[in-house]
């Protein structure tokens, strides 16, 4: 009852502080009233009443605090006096406190960026149900997560442990509501795909498997809620509208709801349409070839089915594949990936990525911390005289460690909060980033309950930890021997636990520089590096003449009139057409025979080799060299016999060696004899960090595509030439989507990669470097102020300047030069790894591991320049004066 | 004025119980009632007198509610709730039973020893 009453006065006290306030001066000023009501009714006048009233009272102040303390505000009080105090405290020296709060600030923040993109990534499951237990399907060794439409018939039909399975697949189409054609970024779906997911529409209805009646029967579309918004303005009224996907009436069947994006993390399509309909999104359909692996296959495992058990029933069906067709299958096996990024193909290398970066933030905040507890160490240090007399003067030991622990807690508060914040601004950011222009292409990173979480604790877990270091030192403190000698005495260990800590920071700093500095040289070079082809002076036309309605013939009589538009600009060199440019995101390549081959099964093949088809003079436009034979001319046309151009590596696989291959012959198939009659120079195709790989160039008569790219070569300024291609196509066809842009925008989604990588890292690399210089700056000034009376000493006897700097700062470098070249060492050891993600990344660069020293040279000097002008100041006489 | 007692310290709590057990009283009233039934022997600093009724309504012994004076004021009227009175009948019969104890010892004479 007691308690109850208790709690009961302590939580209104605590909820309505003013209010009890308020209601306390009421009454107070009620009795003073009341007072002189009487002393009024005694004769006084009224005026004179009051003013009596009131000095009788007595104390207004006390009894005020006194009535507070009885209500049981005691302990809150007391806790706001210790805030109060130590804001002031802090307040006073604003050095150390902007130094420790930023410290923190960028360790929390760091992690926090870190932490929610993880979170994105990694952590979080896909944002359908029961995602959990929802796996992908790769096949063989190198885990291509892509499988044919056959395939996935087979497996969706004769496997046994999983609930149903939905195939799908990302692909760009042409989309007309009736005013301008524009292109969409759709999901070509099996009809069961939202059922498999467990999915509900927010408006109208899905298509499902009994929509699927064979080739183009499901003319359906659903839009994402992000798109029915920005295309439609939300328009309850789409469903069951009719627009023209690449000029095929398509009928809206519903709106997805917002949370879902689709199945890859880094791909939210804006409408999805069965895939039956291939033929009409893409130009042509592989649904019957068992060889055309092009779909990603995911469904949900049956309860009580492990990963291991369904490994196994995919394999029993593998094997019945391989047995049943041997042609197409040879010696395939099934295993189980993780959902969102296609699998293992992206989600491994991000993985390892992303955990990587955690790692290294994690070490920052470590390093942030063992630098705040230093500092804080410094500073109690130097606040020994005023503990002690505080000691002394009667406060309690507990007093004055919930005071130290009070700032340290703010401290971390303060930091965490200035960290999150900033971490939120970049997330923002990185949320709405598109790295791919006109590709929907981004992550959602926004950090949730479970990050701010995440960050505050490891704020306040921080501020303890760095707050405890100096405890020690007080509850060791003797306030009469402190006070009586100045300083606390010597307690001389030759290694501390500080020193390490510092070594491992700067190592750590050392490693980040390290990486950073090899990773931007690296990406430096890339700019500069031979791709095969010449990006600069080039514009690409991106235009699918699918969505266009050109069908057969038509095709390549249009592609044909692009490029003679384009000729006929003036300052244009060269102009050509490609089916797709090398290094676009995707391409296609074909299995190669020997000349000689009869018996056409995988394993026969002599390669696998990228293929690309051309107009006569794409060679020239891209600046490709041709080192032997001829190019192609517009003879090579459907009745002429079929040549194709290949690079150096594909005469070197096929041929044996570059020097013999052109004029000789390879095969596709059976029916395909093809002879070569150039040869090019080798280049990049799929990734900039690939091997070498086989290239062949076909002419686009002999082997067609709708796809096309106009690759355009001319000195003039681009904006202009883009503005004059713009009218020349728009003259030839006003209903072509089509888009304009150089060739080294394009290529920003193959250096996409490598640019996250030197970004992150070059991030990484300067909040390490900021916290080795704040380390090295909190422990050469520790060292100089500990040993100011000496060094006054030593100055006053004639000591030079040099021996006044060893003395006071000569630890400081020795660490400094230590941390370094360990962590130079690990630094180019941690580069191996980094030569994964960006390309000529290499640690056996001297510019790269010069600037490393010069970099950690200058910020030690940074860092230890405020300490030694103090070490220098050192004026005996005031030293001797002030003792 | 001068003649007053001063009051023991722990009995301003007891006093308040007592006030306020004869009916319910503003701050001012504990003042002026105490003053009364003592006859006008003990009186209290007022600003004093309210950490303890504070402190007495937080220990669960009084109950506040706002009322109008008999002067047309607004005013905080303090109750004993049943706690109270307990607490009020048991230090009520300690202090009588120290107040018999005391005075029988300062009334001892030698020749009672």
């Amino acid at each position: 009852m007691k308690l109850f009453a208790y709690l009961r006065s302590f939580v209104s006290t605590l909820f309505q502080r003013s209010a009890v306030n308020r209601e306390m001066e009421e009454e107070l000023r009620s009795h003073i009233q009341h007072r002189a009501d009487d002393l009024e009714r005694s004769g006084l006048p009224r005026g004179e009443a009051e003013r009596r009233a009131n000095i009788e009272f007595g104390g207004h102040e006390r009894f005020r605090q006194e009535s507070h303390e009885s209500l049981a505000g005691n302990f809150l009080e007391t806790l706001a006096q210790d805030a109060r105090h130590a804001t002031r405290v802090l307040w006073k020296s604003p050095g150390f406190s902007i130094v420790a709060i930023l410290t923190l600030a960028f360790g929390i923040g760091a992690n926090a960026v870190v932490f929610s993109i993880m979170n994105a990534l990694i952590l979080r499951p896909l944002n359908v149900p029961h995602a959990q237990n929802l796996y992908m399907i790769e096949m063989g060794k190198d885990k291509s997560p892509m499988q044919s439409y056959p395939d996935y018939a087979d497996l969706r039909d004769r496997n046994r442990s999983f609930d149903e399975l939905a195939a799908y697949n990302l692909s760009p189409a042409g989309l007309d509501t009736g005013n301008n054609p524009s292109t969409v970024w759709l999901y070509e779906a099996s009809g069961n795909y939202f059922d498999v997911l467990g999915i509900q529409p927010y408006l109208g209805r899905f298509f499902h498997a009994s929509d699927e009646h064979g080739p183009n029967s499901a003319p359906y579309i659903v839009l994402s809620y992000d798109y029915w918004h920005s295309r439609f303005q939300g328009d309850t009224g789409v469903v069951g509208r009719v627009v023209q996907l690449n000029k095929h009436p398509y009928t809206i069947l519903g709106v997805a709801p917002p949370k879902f994006r689709g199945t890859e993390l880094f791909y939210a399509p804006n409408v999805w349409v069965p895939l039956v309909n291939q033929e009409q999104v893409e130009g042509w359909s592989g649904l019957n070839e068992r060889g055309t692996r092009s779909w990603l296959i995911i469904g949900h495992l049956k309860t009580g089915i492990t990963p291991a058990q369904a490994t196994a029933d995919l394999n029993r069906i593998a094997a019945y594949l391989s047995n049943t067709y041997p042609k197409e299958e040879t010696n395939i096996t099934f295993q189980l990936a993780h959902p969102g990024l296609i699998g293992d193909m992206m989600g491994g290398p991000v993985r390892a990525f992303v955990s990587g970066l955690m790692l290294l933030a994690s070490l920052i905040l470590l390093a942030a911390c063992a630098n705040l507890g230093s500092l804080f160490a410094a500073r109690a240090a130097d606040r020994s005289r005023e503990m002690a007399l505080r000691l002394a003067l009667g406060s309690s030991r507990k007093r004055v460690l919930r005071q130290l622990l009070m700032e340290a807690v703010m401290v971390a508060m303060a930091g965490g909060i200035a960290g999150i914040a900033g971490g939120v601004v970049l997330l923002r950011w990185l949320s709405t980033w598109q790295p791919v222009p006109n590709m929907p292409i981004n992550v959602i990173v926004n950090p949730d309950a479970g990050v701010y979480a995440v960050a505050l604790l490891l704020a306040l877990l921080s501020g303890l930890i760095f707050g405890l270091m100096p405890v020690r030192q007080v509850l060791r403190a003797n306030p009469y021997q402190i006070v009586k000698a100045g300083s606390a005495g010597e307690h001389g260990r030759r290694v501390t636990l500080r020193d390490v800590l510092l070594i491992v920071q700067i190592t750590i700093c050392a490693v980040l520089v390290t990486s950073s500095m090899v990773a931007v040289r690296g990406l430096m070079r890339t700019l500069h590096s031979n791709f095969g082809f010449q990006p600069q002076n080039a514009m690409l036309v991106e235009a699918d003449l699918d969505m266009a309605g050109y069908h057969g013939d038509q095709t390549a009589v249009m592609q044909q009139r692009m490029v003679d538009a384009m000729k006929s600009i003036p300052g244009v060199t060269a102009a050509g057409l490609v089916d797709r440019p090398p290094l676009s995101l995707g391409w296609s390549s074909s299995v190669v025979f020997p000349e000689n081959a009869v018996d056409f099964r995988l394993s026969n093949a002599a390669t696998e080799a990228i293929e690309y088809r051309v107009l006569p003079g794409y060679i020239e436009a891209a600046g490709t060299t041709l080192l032997a034979g001829r190019t192609l001319t517009l003879h090579d046309d459907k009745n002429a016999p079929r040549v194709a151009l290949v690079n150096q590596e594909f005469a070197r696989k096929v041929f044996g060696s570059p020097a013999n291959a052109v004029g000789k012959y390879f095969r596709l198939s059976e029916k395909e004899r093809i002879q070569v009659v150039g040869l090019l120079q080798d280049g990049k195709y799929k990734t900039l960090t690939e091997d070498q790989q086989p290239a062949m160039f076909f002419p686009i008569l002999q082997a067609p595509s709708s796809a096309s790219w106009l690759v355009v070569r001319s000195s003039r300024d681009p904006r202009q030439l883009a503005m004059a291609m713009d009218h020349k196509l728009r003259e030839l066809d006003a209903g072509l989507p089509f888009s304009v842009k150089t060739w080294n925008r394009e290529l920003d989604s193959a250096l996409f990669a490598s640019r996250v990588a030197t970004v992150a890292l070059g991030v990484l690399g300067v909040l390490g470097a900021m916290l080795a210089v704040t380390g090295i700056f909190g422990m050469a000034a520790y060292a100089v102020s500990k040993r100011q009376r000496e060094l006054g000493i030593r100055i006053a006897l004639g000591a030079q300047r040099k021996e006044v700097l060893q003395a006071s700062l000569g630890r400081a470098f020795r660490l400094l030069a230590f941390g370094s070249f360990a962590g130079l060492l690990l630094g180019i050891a941690a580069t191996r790894v980094l030569a994964l993600v960006v390309y000529q990344a290499t640690p056996r660069d001297p510019i790269a591991l010069c600037g490393v020293v010069l970099t950690m040279l200058a910020l030690g000097l940074l860092a230890t320049w405020i300490p030694a002008r103090r070490a220098l100041g050192a004026d005996p006489l005031v030293l001797l004066r002030e003792e | 004025m001068t003649d007053q007692a001063q009051i023991l310290p722990g009995t301003l709590d007891l006093l308040i119980l007592k006030a306020v057990s004869l009916g319910p009283l503003h701050g001012y009233g504990v003042l002026l009632r105490i003053a009364q039934i003592s006859g006008e022997a003990l009186l209290i600093e007022q600003g004093a007198l309210y950490p303890a009724l504070f402190r007495l309504v937080r220990q669960g012994l009084l109950t506040a509610s706002w009322g109008t004076s008999e002067n047309n004021r607004r005013a905080k009227f303090y109750e004993l709730t049943a706690d109270g009175r307990k607490r009020l009948r048991t230090e009520a019969e300690g202090w009588n039973r120290l107040a018999v104890a005391m005075a029988t010892a300062l009334a001892a004479q030698p020749e009672e020893i």
